[in-house]
């Protein structure tokens, strides 16, 4: 038998519900290779104790005959999902040792259902970024390394999920997606990237970045993996006035390989400027794969595409200053004295909020500002119609959507840090499916001629997953990734 | 439309940000640098568009007017940084 870290999820539950391995051992195994694993910086917190007791309670559990879905799998948490007393930062300095009172939604539907917390994990503070480079913990290193041994970062903002699953510090991982954030870190390390259509998954619980375009999902090894855990993750919940009264399907029975007649579309717009050869290759690839599965392909058009980072880059800012308002050093998190109650608040937010989260809340500030409300907020809301109608015509015409996931792979760190719009535009091919509130999924596809990591991604149509999920899975097997990351973090 | 300096300070007054007036001028840069961004969107003909708020038109949903939840005012405040029996305290707001 291989290594219990090797397994893939579905691969652990099937050795679970088989008896070939207890949860505690496959538990045991996952801490200590968490453990060896600090200087990937994937882990903000880690919770072996609490890991060891919820493995205990699943084993009883196996013997008793009462095993839920997901018992006994290790999994990593992103440090946005709150956690019952457990302290929970968004990788943020002005949330300081907050310890939640409560749990979130998603999160509990993952211990409902059998799961086994291995820690918190690292991502840009707040979600804010695409590098995992804003946290208030430093940088998580991508396991995959630049030609030169350089490090590498692992997309972001979910950076310590990618990171994780890429390394096998835990079966799955959580993860959050605003504008790219399980996407692009799914592209940039090997892995599997769900984000599920906008109120699929409660949002209750999740530290609240933009509010509008904020979704759960999961970040896996495989696509079967994510179909899995998506099951897991999603429910309707009143306690999220957007989240949808609709049944969660099997989406793992949606696994059948068959994608006979599926119309696949290729939007034009997503033809870049300046986009390296080897995407435009892996793009023609995925596409020659589909069509060999029997897929049919359609040229389509998405005439908006290129005002969807500027709509993005108004809106995501607009909700995060009124989100973000509630840090004012009340309620919680680290308050720093003043000679009064607004000097409290202002030296509050200077010191516990990083350079990236302040210029998105200026931003937003100015957005809605008296005077240029309408000129920039309402205006990029108008857009952002015109570009969720973009996607209702193309799908008139095709059934799913075929895109690179990111302009490129995966940079070094330090690279694009001084430079906020070069930043921006790792989102280019994601943040789309954000604004419309379509479901999208990163799969490995290839590699860059560095040996990097390159995903391809498709879209969905609302509540589409089981469709999604179903592509996805004939690209990934079409792709046969099964490249891991030299494991120079353990030396 | 260009951010000045002094727009800079007052959107940080406006959003509780404190701000050194070292720390001025290279937000200026860096909000001029994201605004420039942005404006292509005055490029697009959005006349008679409807503004886009959400992508589920969910009604807001309903339920009975009973007590629900609540009575854990300790809970809530467990995390306060300073605390006055069920209370936050904060300094003093009116002389």
């Amino acid at each position: 038998m291989s290594k219990l870290t090797d397994l893939n999820l579905a691969q652990a539950r099937d050795g679970l519900a088989s008896k070939a391995f207890s949860a505690t051992e496959l538990t045991q195994a996952h801490i200590e290779r968490v453990e060896a694993s600090d200087k990937l910086n994937a882990y903000v917190l880690k919770t072996p104790e609490k890991a060891m007791d919820m493995a205990k309670a699943s084993d009883v559990k196996f013997a008793d005959g009462t095993a839920g879905p997901l018992e006994g799998l290790p999994i990593g948490v992103k440090d946005l999902f709150c956690t019952k007393g457990i302290r929970t930062t968004a990788s943020s300095k002005i949330l300081g040792e907050f310890i939640p009172p409560y749990e979130s939604t998603v999160t509990q539907n993952l211990w409902t259902d059998g799961a086994v917390l291995l820690g918190k994990l690292n991502n840009d503070e707040f979600a804010m970024g695409s590098s995992n480079e804003t946290s208030s913990f430093g940088p998580v290193n991508n396991p995959y390394q630049g030609a030169n041994g350089e490090n590498l970062v692992p997309g972001g903002s979910s950076g310590g999920s990618s990171a994780a699953v890429a390394a096998r510090l835990g079966v799955a991982a959580t993860a959050t997606d605003t504008g790219g954030s399980i996407r692009q870190p799914a592209a940039f390390t090997g892995t599997v990237g769900l984000k599920p259509t906008y109120g699929r998954c409660s949002r209750w619980g999740v530290v609240a970045f933009a509010s509008s375009l904020d979704q759960a999902g999961p970040i896996t090894q495989t696509v079967r993996d994510a179909a899995i855990m998506l099951g897991s993750m999603a429910s309707f919940d009143s306690r999220d006035t957007t989240s949808v009264e609709r049944d969660v399907p099997n989406y793992e029975a949606a696994l059948t390989g068959n994608i006979k007649g599926l119309r696949v579309g290729i939007p034009k717009e997503y033809r870049v400027d300046n986009m390296p050869s080897e995407i435009e290759a892996l793009w023609q690839q995925g596409i020659d794969w589909l069509k060999e599965a029997g897929a049919e392909i359609v040229d389509v058009s998405l005439p908006h595409t290129k005002y969807a980072l500027p709509a993005y880059y108004i809106i995501a800012p607009a909700e995060a200053s009124s989100n973000l308002a509630r840090y004012d050093g009340v309620r919680y998190g680290a308050r720093q004295a003043g000679v009064d109650i607004d000097d409290m608040y202002s030296n509050t937010r200077a010191a516990g909020f990083g350079d990236e989260v302040k210029r998105r809340i200026m931003v937003g500030t100015y957005a809605l500002s008296a005077g240029y409300y309408d000129a920039y907020y309402i205006k990029a809301l108008q857009v952002r119609r015109l570009i969720a109608d973009d996607f209702t015509q193309a799908y008139e015409k095709c059934d799913v959507l075929l895109t690179p996931t990111t302009p490129s792979a995966a940079f070094a760190v330090g690279k694009d840090v001084e430079d906020p719009l070069e930043m921006y535009l790792n989102d280019v091919f994601t943040v789309t499916a954000n604004l419309a509130g379509l479901p999208g999924l990163s799969v490995p596809a290839g590699l860059d001629a560095n040996g990097l990591p390159l995903g391809l991604q498709l879209v969905g149509k609302a509540f589409g997953e089981e469709e999604l999920l179903r592509v996805g899975e004939v690209l990934e097997t079409a792709a046969g990734f099964t490249t891991r990351p030299k494991e120079w973090w353990s030396a | 439309m260009s951010v000045d300096e002094k727009t800079v300070r007052r959107i940080a007054t406006l959003a509780r940000i404190g701000l050194s007036e070292a720390e001025v001028p290279a937000l200026a840069k860096e909000l001029n640098a994201i605004i420039g961004f942005v404006e292509q969107l005055s490029e697009v003909d959005t006349t008679g568009v409807k503004p886009f708020t959400s992508p589920v038109e969910n009604k807001m949903r309903r339920r009975e007017d009973v007590v629900n939840d609540g009575g854990y005012a300790q809970d809530v405040l467990a995390n306060a940084p300073e605390k006055d029996d069920e209370y936050f305290a904060v300094p003093k707001v009116v002389d």
